[in-house]
């Protein structure tokens, strides 16, 4: 049920978020999201794309220190309380969240959400016993060509 | 002894050599060993010139011996310790008897007389206090000259600002990029140090220019001194200037002078710049024979207008090896390498960076993340600044500020990383 996203050490300087994009746009892999972690001195971006491991062995190979790790795509009701009710319930099962971020990506009145936990596996019981919806990298594809 | 013929001046630093070399000789294991493998005889000795057949002593050998190896007098007689950052985690010790004690304040007086600090004065030390030689040596110095002193130590900006104005100080010493500091956290504070009563700077511990005196002497309306010396020799007061500012002034009766040819060894004559080497004439605890300073500069003979016949050395251009001296603390690379070799197990490629902003130093140690250390999350990479910068705190003592930079952003060039870059402007 999980996803694997791609993390980019990046320095905080002009230039240094086009690099890695025209690599890959220039590979032809597309973003299916991202979110940008930033400091004062330096920047994480985050990627999900298809094909990850290509995306990674590009990246590795231009000389990027790109790491994979575990992330969760929740499906969210798109109205008011509808992130509040997924908080809810990891909540109540005592799960850490690291950090989120959301899919442009839209199936009916439902948005999705991309989730770090600490403990990945964790989260994903809890919400699937609240009948929340976790989609895994077939799901996602299937979405996306719809 | 600053005016003595030079005829007379000789005959003493030859007595004292003949004598400090038979001391080192009959003590010293290493002097001993040394001397007899390669060196003469002490009783060969005869002129000064003889001087240069006797082998050098260089930093490691002190750091070889620590604790007590190179001492020439039973501990018994041993009153005060002092110490200075080593290379790799153990310090220099360096040691002196009562009489050494003395000597030093001596020449610690003659080194305040020179500028014209004299009692009555209010002398702010602001050197640090404890196993660094500044504190404790300007102290000893301008409490037997019998002025007023007040051992701040360094640091704590304000209060040092406060006790200037407040008690009206007529001297301070301390490192010249400190000094800069007060001046302008002084103006930002409202204290203009044109209206105080302070006339004279002692400033040393660390390389610096005609132009920073220049402007010293301008923000603040002082006079501003170069005091030069090193822990291993004595500390603060191995030479200084004389009121005319013309360059220090070396006590030659106690520190015998030479210039040599750092890549040969060979010694060059007065004028000719070269690697400056001491030895010691008058220590008892801890004799040095020829010891390798590292720092380049020239001895110059051409009398001085105040009369003193001591030789004066010029600026200190640069050191002869890779020692940094950041806030009068000396840095060597490979400390920054221990600290970050302690913190991520292999070592990162990296870079140091010295800059000098409002008057201070400051250091930047700039590492390449590995994918090892490498986090997808902000708090985890934060996390490993933090240690890196304790770990150099903790080895060096200085504090760094850590630069995470992408893997092979630093320069690389011909097969060797440059590992230091200073752009102090000098």
């Amino acid at each position: 049920m999980k996803l694997k996203q791609l993390s980019l050490f990046l320095q905080n300087e002009p230039g240094a978020l086009t690099a890695p994009c025209r690599l890959l746009a220039h590979a032809g892999v597309n973003l299916i999201t991202l979110s940008l972690a930033d400091t004062q001195q330096f920047g994480i971006l985050r990627l999900i794309v298809r094909d990850w491991e290509a995306a990674q062995r590009l990246l590795e190979q231009n000389g990027y220190l790109a790491k994979l790790t575990d992330v969760v795509a929740v499906e969210v009701e798109d109205k008011p309380g509808g992130l509040v009710n997924i908080l809810t319930v990891l909540e109540q099962g005592g799960i850490n969240v690291e950090y989120v971020y959301a899919f442009t990506l839209k199936h009916g009145n439902r948005g999705v959400l991309v989730f770090r936990f600490t403990d990945p596996d964790a989260a994903i019981r809890q919400l699937q016993s609240a009948q929340v919806r976790v989609l895994d990298a077939e799901e996602l594809a299937r979405r996306l060509e719809a | 002894m600053d005016f003595l013929p030079l005829e007379q001046l000789r005959q003493i630093q030859l007595t004292r050599l003949q004598v400090i070399v038979r001391r080192a000789y009959d003590r010293v294991p290493l002097f001993h060993r040394r001397m007899k493998e390669r060196g003469p005889n002490p009783d060969d000795l005869r002129t000064l010139a003889d001087l240069a057949r006797l082998p050098f002593t260089v930093k490691t050998d002190l750091r070889d011996a620590y604790p007590f190896g190179l001492f020439a007098s039973p501990l018994q007689e041993i009153v005060r310790f002092h110490a200075s950052s080593g290379t790799t985690g153990k310090p220099i010790v360096v040691a002196y008897t009562k009489e050494d004690v003395d000597d030093w304040a001596r020449a610690m007086v003659r080194s305040f007389s020179a500028c014209g600090v004299h009692n009555g004065d209010i002398v702010q030390n602001a050197y640090g206090y404890g196993l660094f030689t500044g504190g404790l040596g300007a102290h000893y110095g301008a409490e037997a000259l019998g002025a007023s002193v007040i051992p701040i130590s360094g640091g704590n900006t304000e209060r040092q600002i406060m006790v200037l104005k407040d008690f009206g100080v007529t001297v301070i010493c301390c490192t010249p990029s400190y000094f800069l500091h007060l001046v302008e956290r002084g103006s930002e504070l409202g204290v203009n140090f044109h209206d105080l009563p302070l006339r004279i700077g002692v400033f040393g511990a660390e390389p610096w220019t005609e132009s920073m005196r220049r402007r010293i002497e301008e923000l603040s309306g002082i006079k501003a001194y170069d005091i030069y010396g090193l822990s291993e020799i004595v500390g603060p007061g191995v030479a200084m200037e004389c009121q005319h500012q013309s360059g220090p002034h070396l006590f030659e009766d106690m520190f015998y002078p030479e210039i040599i040819d750092p890549d040969t060894g060979t010694p060059l004559p007065d004028g000719q710049e070269g690697e400056l080497v001491i030895t010691t004439l008058c220590k008892r605890a801890m004799p040095m024979i020829r010891y390798r300073t590292r720092d380049i500069t020239s001895l110059v003979a051409t009398p001085c207008a105040c009369g003193r016949t001591l030789r004066r050395i010029s600026r200190i251009s640069r050191r002869s090896d890779d020692m940094l001296i950041i806030r009068g603390v000396n840095l060597f690379p490979s400390q920054i390498e221990t600290a970050l070799l302690a913190v991520e197990g292999t070592l990162p490629h990296y870079q140091i960076i010295v800059d000098r902003q409002q008057g201070l130093d400051t250091l930047e140690v700039q590492v390449e993340v590995t994918p090892e250390f490498f986090s997808d999350m902000v708090g985890g990479l934060e996390k490993l600044q933090g240690k890196l910068s304790h770990a150099i705190e903790s080895v060096t003592g200085l504090r760094a500020t850590i630069r995470l930079v992408a893997p092979r952003t630093l320069q690389r060039s011909e097969g060797k990383a440059k590992r230091v870059i200073d752009r102090r402007q000098m």
